[in-house]
């Protein structure tokens, strides 16, 4: 399973994505289940609503943090995000 | 006490409401306690509503309203919709029994996250007799309803020796219903399941048969259904690590309001489990002897004391090293480094030789007439 770059990216309907102020943690939320996420993965899954695609959410992402080269990260995250269920692509 | 540090408890992350012990079906492996019917007097909307909010202060996040059969309580509806305002993630963990399309198009609207339909067997007959009720066309019209109002669904059936020979049938009928998430339970011996135990539990060469089909299947699903398997600890060598921890992760309320730091913790003796109607949950999570009794590790005797294995499994079971010892405080039997580790293979024994015995004793249907009865 990988990312098509020619569709945009949107986070699961099954799942849910949420600041914890308990674990000042965003986390995501599935059925008798939990996973804790670290800043950039948030950021990253945050863009993922239906309407960007990889190369868009890469090139907001380092716009917003004044960066490059966060191509390879970025995908790299997404396959898993993807292979999941985290997020889809249809 | 001068010299000892106490460290502050990890905040509590599950909380399972156990609404009611009323429940239409009648599963001999029920986990509820065999004394139900003593503990009638179920908590009000706003005592659930009051622990809702106080556990989701604490940090719970993940919300399980569980029974007995949760649908028979008419507040249920109110309850999820306090939940998710709390920014809870709500569970139902239903029979499915009474669930309708109405019902099922109002706990969404309320923010129910998930609903876990349990089957009993792949088939009707076998289904019907577990649950000691008709129910299995309903069950699976629910589940099919589930699907079709947009919820992750959850089949959750638990595996025993009257229906573990089903295993390839009940994958089948978890890809036909399109669950999301298959969770294959073997039983766990408490409560009924503890009285059943005999007529219950499968021999290891059946358990290793399902075991294998089961992965095959998990990995022919990759991707679109994921499989739970909960493992059948008898046939395990070390403990499984109850809980997460006693007292670190889960908190169960049950009907009347006693807190529980797991849902079998009522049949401990002397824990004195303390009620929500008594002390907010943050003085009973952090403060109580019954929370603090199991944590850590200062309560362990040998051979978990010197083991290095302890930080990974917390001495096991407690309710099993009880029911199966006659001391919590033992390491769970399970462990083969336990000098009662023969109470397991007898264990085993004693159920292969109930299935060669010519008068098979009958199952031990979870009611109120048997309850009494055992109480």
């Amino acid at each position: 399973m990988s990312i098509n770059p020619e569709l945009p990216i949107q986070f699961s309907r099954t799942h849910r994505l949420q600041w914890e102020e308990a674990q000042q943690k965003n986390v995501i939320l599935y059925p008798e289940g939990m996973v804790e996420l670290n800043q950039s993965s948030a950021e990253i899954l945050k863009l993922c609503d239906g309407t960007r695609t990889l190369a868009q959410i890469v090139s907001d992402l380092e716009a917003a943090f004044s960066t490059s080269g966060l191509t390879n990260d970025i995908t790299a995250f997404l396959e898993v995000a993807l292979q999941n269920g985290w997020i889809n692509q249809n | 006490m001068a010299g000892l540090t106490k460290t502050k408890p990890t905040p509590p992350r599950w909380l399972l409401a156990e609404l009611t012990y009323a429940c239409p079906l009648q599963c001999p492996y029920c986990s509820n306690p065999l004394d139900y019917t003593k503990y009638q007097n179920e908590l009000d909307t706003d005592d659930w509503k009051r622990v809702l909010t106080q556990a989701r202060k604490m940090g719970a996040v993940q919300l399980g309203f569980s029974g007995g059969e949760p649908l028979t309580r008419q507040d249920l509806p109110e309850l999820v919709k306090h939940a998710r305002e709390l920014g809870y993630y709500s569970n139902l963990i239903t029979s499915g029994y009474g669930l309708t399309e109405e019902k099922i198009i109002a706990l969404k609207e309320a923010g129910l996250d998930h609903i876990q339909v349990s089957i009993q067997a792949s088939s009707q007959e076998l289904n019907d007799h577990i649950a000691g009720t008709a129910s299995f066309n309903h069950k699976k019209e629910v589940a099919h309803l589930v699907k079709k109002h947009g919820y992750p669904m959850v089949l959750c059936v638990v595996i025993h020796r009257e229906n573990i020979h089903q295993m390839p049938e009940i994958l089948a009928m978890a890809e036909e219903l399109g669950a999301d998430y298959l969770e294959l339970a073997n039983t766990q011996y408490y409560g009924w399941a503890h009285t059943n135990r005999d007529q219950l539990l499968p021999t290891k060469a059946q358990f290793e048969k399902a075991e294998i089909i089961a992965q095959a299947f998990k990995e022919q699903v990759a991707g679109k259904m994921k499989i739970y398997y909960v493992v059948p600890d008898f046939y395990e060598d070390r403990p499984k690590a109850c809980m997460n921890g006693w007292g670190t992760t889960f908190l169960t309320i049950a009907p009347d309001g006693v807190a529980l730091p797991c849902h079998s913790a009522r049949e401990l003796p002397g824990l004195h489990c303390p009620s929500v109607k008594d002390y907010s949950i943050e003085e009973i999570w952090n403060e109580s002897k019954a929370f603090n009794f199991f944590r850590g590790t200062e309560w362990m005797k040998e051979p978990c004391r010197s083991c290095d294995e302890k930080d990974k499994d917390f001495g096991g079971c407690h309710c099993q090293a009880y029911l199966l010892t006659g001391d919590m405080h033992n390491t769970d039997p399970v462990c083969s480094k336990s000098p009662h580790h023969g109470v397991i293979q007898a264990a085993i024994d004693s159920a292969a030789a109930s299935t060669l015995a010519e008068n098979e004793k009958p199952l031990v249907f979870r009611n109120s007439k048997n309850s009494k009865l055992l109480s």
